[in-house]
């Protein structure tokens, strides 16, 4: 059981923690010009801190324990391919909905 | 003529968050029902959504108090998850840094995963856009994105356990990451700074609290800067003017 006390140190502390992240650069730097070589490593954070977020999510999902699951695999090389050929967001998504749904309900 | 193509601007924001709906509302369910199975309230855990607004901090806030960790564990790693959400606020900066205090605050509540994806490959897209055309944007993006996080939030706690396990719902969060990745590939210095922090993060994956996360972060970063500063920043296949 969560003590209600601890609860809503985390809700107010996780809140006002993640606002103070969101504003940091937004907030105080506001329209003065940043430094080229920190513009040039910004245009990459998308693609470097999602995939080291999703990685080990795909490779040991917590869902199953840690085990690395052959559907999940797919799923996750489907989405991304089609991503990545298609250009949509939405195309990708729906590819791995698919085969995740399928993965669940196929008569095996 | 102005407030027009911002109204438009906004118009396309919300048509572009849209397809984004699909992943939040499995996604806030999810968290609505584990909230409540941890045995939280329905109104503590819509408090979670509306105070935190960040999905990867709220599971792992929320498992790390199942396990009964310290309160001072549980803020360190959830916010660890969210560094992130700094780096998206550097990385916005550049366009949104001349808003009115205010705006950018509104702006760094709203920042999230999907907000920050869809207006920085829209800012990167259309270099021309106003100030104001880029805000309208950028809430558009948020209007189906964040009121349905906290709505299917609700819907979760009130539906408990009703959601079959086998149905593969905690898989929604990768592969709306994924999604969102593959389109972003667009050139050489894309992919290395990818593949550089999938395999650092992996590698990594055993430092506590999620720091794995932050030096596949970073390392991927560097990667790119690195590989667009030797001229690999083009696609490879399209014409360079632009």
């Amino acid at each position: 059981m969560i003590a209600d006390s601890d609860l809503w140190i985390v809700i107010f502390g996780l809140g006002l923690g993640s606002f103070g992240l969101r504003f940091l650069f937004l907030g105080l730097v506001g329209d003065r010009a940043l430094p080229e070589w920190m513009l040039r490593h910004l245009r990459y954070t998308a693609v470097a801190i999602l995939p080291a977020l999703v990685a080990p999510l795909v490779v040991w999902p917590p869902a199953t324990g840690g085990q690395t699951d052959p559907l999940r695999l797919v799923a996750a090389i489907a989405t991304l391919a089609v991503g990545a050929v298609t250009k949509s967001v939405f195309a990708a998504m729906g590819t791995g909905a698919v085969v995740m749904l399928a993965g669940a309900y196929w008569p095996a | 003529m102005a407030s027009s193509s911002v109204m438009s601007s906004y118009r396309r924001g919300v048509r572009d968050g849209l397809p984004f709906l699909l992943i939040v509302i499995p996604f806030a369910t999810l968290f609505g029902v584990v909230a409540t199975e941890a045995g939280l309230s329905v109104f503590e855990t819509l408090s979670f959504s509306v105070v935190v607004i960040a999905g990867a901090a709220q599971f792992t806030a929320l498992s790390l108090l199942t396990e009964q960790a310290p309160v001072l564990i549980v803020l360190i790693s959830a916010l660890a998850v969210n560094l992130r959400l700094a780096m998206y606020s550097a990385s916005l900066t550049p366009y949104l840094g001349a808003l009115p205090m205010w705006k950018r605050a509104v702006t760094a509540y709203f920042l999230v995963d999907q907000t920050y994806a869809g207006s920085v490959l829209e800012y990167e897209k259309r270099p021309g856009m106003s100030v104001a055309e880029r805000w309208a944007y950028f809430m558009g993006i948020a209007t189906p994105i964040c009121p349905p996080w906290y709505a299917a939030t609700v819907a979760g706690a009130w539906a408990g356990a009703a959601i079959p396990p086998e149905a593969g719902l905690d898989f929604a969060l990768p592969i709306a990451f994924l999604a969102m990745i593959g389109p972003a590939l667009r050139t050489p210095a894309h992919r290395i700074a990818a593949l550089v922090s999938t395999v650092l993060a992996l590698a990594f994956a055993f430092v506590p609290y999620n720091l794995g996360l932050i030096i596949g972060g970073l390392g991927g970063m560097i990667a790119g800067a690195e590989a667009e500063r030797r001229g690999l920043g083009f696609p490879l296949f399209t014409e360079r003017s632009k």
